[in-house]
């Protein structure tokens, strides 16, 4: 019998939450937290840029800190928790982080907005009132070459705001 | 979806108007895309996983340059999981996005001319797979002298890395004289002579290339691919793959970004798409970051030299221009960018003589091609920085000096460029208050300055790259009998938001909402051509296209809707989802049974609509590089803060102001703007393409200094400065309810205003960009030495140039003919513009 490719042997296996879910996978082991979320459990909304950690566009929250996926094996991930652009709407509607950064001109060709948009969101659960040099600070390690940043500092503030109100409203 | 309802800019329910006043255009919008990209879900090309997909890798010289002995792939063909290994030979016709070089091949023959350059590719059943038998294929490579540089490549005419061109290692000459500029030169009170120097950059789209190909189940071929350019695609697929046009679907995914760098057909499109034909299954390629750094086609490196003379009272009385262009390994389309860096001049100031000399060459370097701008940055960094030391000798502003030489609105340029608007005045009068110009410039302590500069940019190149008689981009609208309507257009999104520019304008017509719409763009079975989202084209020509069509099924509606409500249709309006009598709104129908009541009386309501721009009065051989329908302007105040001890330059604030025409969705216009300040700034003071020699005793061949994101810098969010945005909007006729450009143009004042801004800092030119902080050290030591407080190239080596074609002006009485160019001036007008053609 002939040995399969390497990449075709998925002898890796892991549970983790993805997105809030209970998720069983099967990979070659070598593979990152980035390919197999992309290429073993279809969740494309992640992006890459270098594979390297240098662009940032890879960034998900594991167990609710950004990482850059492409630098972590997803042999480390089993029983943690991920979260993923996928992940971060609720009950069918977006994050106030989409909305806004929909709203705002944030996302120009959308290829770094998911981790960006991650990032933000692990900012806000910490500290929900930054000001602008910590959003600057927070999402220094994701480069967008479209925007100049002033839209998407526009947007996580005004997200900050409508998270505010709807704190507000529920209490 | 109520999410986007809940948030969406435009009130649905807002109160009933006339229907006269626009609702859609100039209202700040969410784009019609944006649910897709904060979701994730826009779909780029890597995002394409397909059953059976089988993956790519190419082999790719590690030389600069050398010959292809002989390549052996027997080893990597019998590798277990490999379907496929290509070299040269399986695809050799020669392809490029010019007509006039078609010099590229999707794997070398039997040259290799830079490190990168694809020799062979491998297909298997796992991308690990293809990556581990690129190890496995042996070529024998004979090492040829490398190139580095113009002006080596000047001194060696041998090897010749291309066989065609103008001469040795020169790939394109160019000179043209508008008016006698020696004569000009006499008149002057005062003549400057500045040399410059604009080191190379390149794009650093986030989104690496990517390609998927497969054979469709007919037989016939679709790709799908990170392009700017699926025309482009479509012809050298056809012409290198033999096969019938008809045949091929190029499918333009959202790019991750573009800036010029996804403009060309590039290798590794034609190689999958080969690979899939031979295979019938699909074939995925995408690109290591490393690749990107070598498919290049950035800002060409280039040393200029300008001299210009002046009244004193600062008007300018004739500027000769050189220029010596590195343009890398292949032609690219560095023919037109070798004329774009001479055209521009003229239309900020008025020039009334001109001489232009150009010079490419070819370099054993990745290929040079149009990043933001271009061709044109390089010179307006010349020429702006040259116009700051202008004004210090002649003693006068340098934004007072600007608006006593800007051009006016339709003027004629010398060199035969018909303006649209200009309101580059107004710009400047705007930056200058918003910025407090006049309580700053030579005022702030030292350490501290500011810097202006200005800029103008095409909107939309006048001539297409294949000279025909057809139109520049094509929209065709269905309506449906559910109120909607789609549009179908070849128009690609790159994030500039092409999408949105022809969903507005749609809207605006037809009273409608831009969520109503469905797009289908970027396919080139699915939509009429588009020539592809480079040269600040989209908004205004598939704009107009979208337009005409977006009329066209308005007439046919209103037709409709008069004749059932028995009102006049010149008293119809279509707004609010509605088409109602402006005399007594309540009197309509909903937009869905209006078009219901056309369909019943007109049969199926498809529309189309199309644009070509205006003939230009440039008719002399070159001139087909510049004209544009209108161009956009710019003018940009820098606040900068300079350490003395280290050099290190910090950029507080920005403010600019930029001739919009009319900005359709004004939240994307400011992002445009931003993101041109942005990546200017990045070039100003960091963003480089460096080379470097290896050591003799390795191979010493010349390899990038910086093939990574980590070394290559660009600005992160703590760089960026605040800018003040300002837009200035006087509707240009020309333009989809007056727009214009506004993706490039933006960026172009930012470098020279830096520059500027240092010295009024320090006291130093860095007349070199970047301007770094090594520059500014050295600068400071010549200063302090008492020596010429500058950094930057002291010479420009001597060009054989050929002799100018002399081109008199429309005020010397000139005809858009060279006079010296006896055959060309029989010709007729057709047979001139193939030529104009770059």
């Amino acid at each position: 019998m002939t040995t399969l490719p390497i990449e075709s042997q998925k002898t890796a296996q892991i549970r983790f939450q993805l997105n809030g879910e209970e998720t069983d996978v099967s990979f070659a082991s070598y593979k990152t937290l980035l390919e197999v979320l992309r290429e073993d459990l279809g969740h494309t909304g992640t992006k890459h840029g270098c594979e390297l950690g240098e662009c940032g566009a890879c960034a998900v929250l594991l167990d609710g800190k950004p990482v850059l996926s492409c630098l972590v094996l997803a042999l480390e991930c089993g029983g943690r928790q991920v979260l993923t652009v996928e992940g971060l709407g609720e009950d069918g509607n977006l994050h106030p982080l989409q909305d806004a950064f929909a709203d705002l001109g944030a996302a120009q060709c959308g290829y770094c907005t998911p981790a960006i948009l991650v990032t933000a969101k692990a900012l806000l659960d910490q500290n929900p009132h930054p000001t602008r040099d910590q959003i600057r600070e927070a999402i220094s390690g994701n480069l967008c070459r479209c925007t100049g940043y002033l839209q998407i500092f526009e947007a996580v503030e005004a997200a900050v705001l409508k998270i505010a109100e709807q704190k507000h409203t529920i209490t | 979806m109520p999410d986007e309802k809940d948030s969406r800019k435009i009130p649905v329910d807002a109160p009933k108007t006339n229907g006269d006043e626009l609702r859609v255009i100039g209202v700040p919008r969410r784009r019609v895309d944006a649910r897709a990209k904060v979701t994730g879900q826009t779909r780029f090309a890597d995002d394409i996983f397909l059953p059976r997909m089988s993956h790519c890798k190419l082999l790719r010289s590690p030389h600069p340059h050398a010959r292809i002995r002989k390549i052996d792939a027997s080893r990597a063909a019998s590798h277990p999981g490999v379907y496929l290994v290509l070299t040269g030979k399986d695809v050799p016709i020669q392809y490029g996005i010019l007509p006039v070089s078609q010099d590229e091949q999707a794997l070398c023959v039997d040259r290799v001319r830079h490190v990168g350059d694809p020799v062979a590719a491998v297909i298997a059943r796992e991308e690990l797979t293809a990556f581990e038998a690129l190890d496995l294929i042996d070529v024998d490579y004979e090492i040829l002298t490398t190139i580095s540089d113009p002006e080596e490549a000047l001194a060696t005419p041998e090897p010749r890395i291309h066989e065609y061109g103008e001469e040795g290692n020169i790939h394109k000459l160019v000179a043209l004289e508008f008016g006698n500029v020696e004569e000009g030169f006499a008149e002057a009170d005062e003549i400057f002579e500045d040399t410059f120097f604009f080191q190379g950059n390149t794009h650093l789209p986030i989104e690496q290339h990517a390609s998927v190909a497969i054979k469709d189940p007919e037989g016939k071929l679709t790709i799908w691919s990170s392009t700017q350019t699926p025309h482009y695609v479509h012809r050298a697929l056809a012409k290198v793959l033999e096969m019938p046009a008809a045949h091929i679907r190029v499918i333009a995914t959202p790019n991750g970004g573009g800036f010029g760098g996804k403009s060309d057909p590039f290798n590794h499109e034609i190689v999958v798409a080969k690979a899939a034909l031979m295979l019938d299954r699909p074939v995925k390629i995408c690109l290591t970051r490393e690749e990107v750094f070598y498919c290049h086609r950035g800002r060409h490196p280039v040393l200029m030299k300008f001299k210009t003379g002046v009244k004193k009272d600062g008007a300018i009385t004739g500027m000769h221009l050189q220029t010596l262009i590195d343009g890398g390994a292949y032609g690219s389309y560095g023919v037109a960018s070798t004329f774009y860096a001479g055209a521009l001049q003229t239309t900020t100031y008025h020039i009334p003589r001109y001489r232009y000399q150009g010079c490419r060459t070819f370099t054993n370097k990745p290929p040079c091609g149009p990043k933001r701008g271009h061709g044109t940055p390089q010179p307006r960094f010349g020429q702006e920085v040259q116009l700051d030391k202008i004004a210090e000798r002649l003693k006068i502003d340098p934004a007072d000096l600007r608006l006593r030489i800007v051009e006016s609105s339709n003027a004629v340029t010398a060199n035969f460029f018909r303006l649209g608007t200009v309101n580059l005045a107004e710009c400047i009068r705007r930056v200058v208050k918003v910025s407090d110009w006049k309580a700053k410039f030579r005022k702030l302590p030292e350490g501290r300055g500011v810097g202006l500069a200005c800029s103008a940019y095409l909107t939309g190149a006048g001539l297409p790259i294949y000279w025909n008689k057809m139109p520049h981009s094509g929209v065709q609208l269905k309506f449906d009998r559910s109120g909607g309507v789609s549009i179908f257009c070849g128009a690609t999104e790159i994030g500039q938001g092409s999408d949105d520019v022809l969903a507005g304008i749609v809207a605006e017509v037809l009273g409608i909402d831009t969520f109503d719409i469905r797009l289908f763009t970027g396919d080139t079975d699915l939509g009429p051509v588009d020539l592809g989202s480079y040269s600040s084209r989209v908004t205004l020509m598939a704009g107009n296209a979208a337009l005409q069509a977006a009329e066209r099924g308005k007439t046919i509606i209103a037709e409709a809707v008069a004749e059932k409500l028995e009102v006049p249709k010149e008293r119809l309006r279509f707004a609010d989802k509605r088409v109602f009598d402006s005399a007594a709104p309540e009197k309509g129908v909903t937009f869905q049974e209006a078009v219901c009541l056309a369909e019943a009386r007109s049969g199926t309501i498809g529309t189309v609509g199309s644009y070509t721009p205006p003939k230009s009065p440039a008719l002399y051989k070159g001139g087909g590089v510049g004209p544009s329908p209108t161009y956009s302007y710019s003018a940009a105040v820098v606040e900068v803060e300079v350490n003395p001890v280290t050099g290190w330059v910090t950029v507080p604030k920005i403010w600019i102001a930029h001739d919009i025409g009319r900005a359709l969705n004004p939240t994307l216009v400011r992002g445009q703007v931003e993101g041109s300040v942005y990546m200017g700034l990045g070039e100003a003071l960091m963003e480089e393409q460096e080379f470097r020699r290896l050591p003799k005793k390795l191979s010493h061949a010349l390899v990038h200094k910086f093939p990574s994101i980590l070394e290559y810098k660009s600005p992160t969010s703590l760089d960026m400065p605040e800018v003040f945005t300002e837009l200035i909007e006087e509707p240009d006729p020309r333009g989809p309810f007056g727009a214009k450009e506004v993706g490039q143009g933006p960026l172009l004042p930012i470098m020279p205003a830096v520059a500027n801004a240092v010295y009024d800092a320090v006291g130093v030119r860095i007349d070199e960009i970047p301007v770094t902080p090594e520059k500014i050290m050295k600068a400071l030591a010549e200063k302090k030495a008492g020596r010429d407080p500058r950094y930057g190239p002291t010479h420009f080596p001597h060009v054989n140039w050929p002799e100018a074609l002399r081109v008199p002006p429309p005020w010397e009485g000139g005809d858009g003919n060279a006079v010296n160019d006896a055959p060309r001036r029989q010709k007729s007008r057709q047979e001139k513009e193939k030529a104009l053609a770059p």
